[in-house]
């Protein structure tokens, strides 16, 4: 529950919300909590918030090291299986 | 060096372990807490603990937000479900937390009670939309990472007259956690528990910022190093804590500059300071009640308070005898203390929150560290 996850946002929505991409798999998620959010910006993603922005090298990095870890899988589940 | 192998990094991880063995002088020892629960999960997946020499020790702190969620809270939010019917929504950490009597929240979900796993607040408000004429509850955990998410929620909430969605506040403070673990007797006058300095919470900070540290590191003289969730930022961590000590300096240091500031996430603090406000006190688990260490909701807020809203009785909430949670979060046992300990209580069938949560020191040691702990034991009484 303290894991935050890297994606990047591909369209930005109303009332906050964005769409993010997340190894291919797409994902609503708000970005309430931030200011001055684009489009191709790549942020830290917190129980479907998006807590700060990343660079991409560190999100790339990231990313890398939780799929090694076998992290990236359990993420991924616990944030594709929530009623979304 | 097994465990190393498993990162792409390796190199870099070895470097660092010789540098840590260099500093570290081989005339005294490093008790290093990691407060979050976050590192305590990296340690043990990584092995980093096989990575240090002798004397640096990680001493495994509170920073489970499951497993410092005292019985009695937890038994309220049953009691939500099942006595006032409304649908409960909670976190999936949370779902199989034992409570009194070992009654978690998925035992009730199955009991009928309805309960709802899940992964975000917005997910909760998408229920109470879809269910007007339901009394739709958020079970909030959490410290301070997952509180902006429900200030949020409550603010929507208003803004959209959901009126019956309501929030059953439980965020907790991690800061107040830290200093009271500093002031407690077993660290200041028993000395049974040791700490020399303390790795900071990664993603808690990026929200408050490394600042509201620098107060302990100045009054109680201990170094703090703000680490990321990655070993090797753990191990650079534990390299600058070793430095601080063998310095004699105290300061606030950022090792995670990557995404932490000193001063944090100002919109979140904003939105958490707008929808809550301290609590005089509030229990935890294993640390008791600690003074300004939780937060509620403002009365400018109070039609989303569930405390508000529903009266829950008084009971007489108890922990399943013999789980050792309560001093495991204090740092003054570990996993392999407790008796049930991978007996009785395993991740299948848990007895206690600290073996329930991913984050929690007795998940960590059985997942990661069950067979090397024993065996390290017993290769020191031979050798
Ligand atoms: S092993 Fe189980 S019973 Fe023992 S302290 Fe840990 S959670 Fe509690």
């Amino acid at each position: 529950m303290c894991l935050a996850i890297p994606a990047k946002v591909t369209a930005l929505e109303a009332g906050d919300m964005a769409v993010v991409a997340l190894e291919g798999v797409k994902k609503r998620i708000s970005v309430a909590l931030l200011d001055d959010v684009s489009v191709g910006d790549y942020v830290l993603i917190h129980v479907g918030y998006a807590l700060h922005k990343v660079s991409a090298e560190e999100a790339a990095r990231t990313l890398a090291l939780m799929a090694e870890a076998g992290i990236l899988k359990e993420e991924l589940e616990e944030i594709t299986g929530g009623a979304a | 060096m097994k465990y190393v192998d498993e990162f792409r990094a390796r190199d870099l991880a070895e470097k660092l372990a010789v540098q840590i063995a260099a500093e570290a002088k081989p005339d005294r020892t490093y008790h290093l807490m990691e407060f979050c629960g976050g590192h305590t999960h990296a340690i043990f997946r990584y092995g980093v603990q096989d990575l240090m020499p002798e004397n640096v020790k990680f001493v495994h702190g509170p920073g489970c937000p499951v497993c410092v969620l005292p019985v009695r809270r937890l038994d309220d939010a049953v009691e939500l479900a099942e006595k006032h019917g409304v649908i409960l929504c909670s976190y999936g950490d949370m779902m199989r937390v034992p409570g009194t009597k070992q009654r978690s929240l998925i035992k009730a979900k199955a009991d009928g009670a309805d309960i709802r796993m899940i992964y975000s607040t917005q997910d909760a408000l998408k229920i109470a939309r879809e269910n007007p004429d339901r009394q739709v509850v958020f079970f909030a955990i959490g410290f301070e990472t997952t509180t902006p998410p429900t200030a949020v929620a409550i603010k929507q909430a208003e803004a959209e007259g959901l009126e019956n969605f309501s929030v059953f506040c439980n965020h907790v403070l991690t800061p107040s956690a830290i200093g009271h673990i500093l002031d407690s007797p077993e660290v200041r006058d028993l000395g049974t528990v040791k700490i020399d300095g303390f790795l900071g919470p990664s993603h808690v900070s990026s929200v408050i910022g490394s600042e509201p540290y620098e107060f302990f590191a100045e009054e109680f003289a201990k170094p703090v190093v703000i680490a990321g969730f990655e070993p090797l930022d753990v191990m650079q961590s534990v390299l600058m804590l070793i430095r601080q000590v063998n310095e004699g300096r105290a300061e606030v240091e950022n090792e995670y500059t990557r995404v932490v500031t000193r001063e944090g996430n100002l919109k979140a603090q904003a939105l958490v300071s707008e929808v809550f406000e301290l609590r005089q006190s509030f229990e935890w688990r294993g640390l008791g009640e600690v003074p300004y260490s939780a937060l509620r909701i403002r009365d400018a807020y109070a039609a989303f308070d569930a405390e508000k809203r529903f009266t829950v009785t008084e009971k007489q909430s108890r922990e399943v005898k013999s789980c050792e949670c309560p001093a495991i979060l204090r740092g003054v046992k570990k996993p392999t203390d407790c008796k049930l300990f991978g007996t009785v209580c395993t991740p299948d069938n848990p007895m206690g929150s600290c073996m329930v949560s991913s984050e929690g020191a007795c998940a960590a040691y059985w997942t990661y560290g069950r067979f090397r702990e024993p065996a390290k034991q017993k290769a020191e009484a031979i050798a």
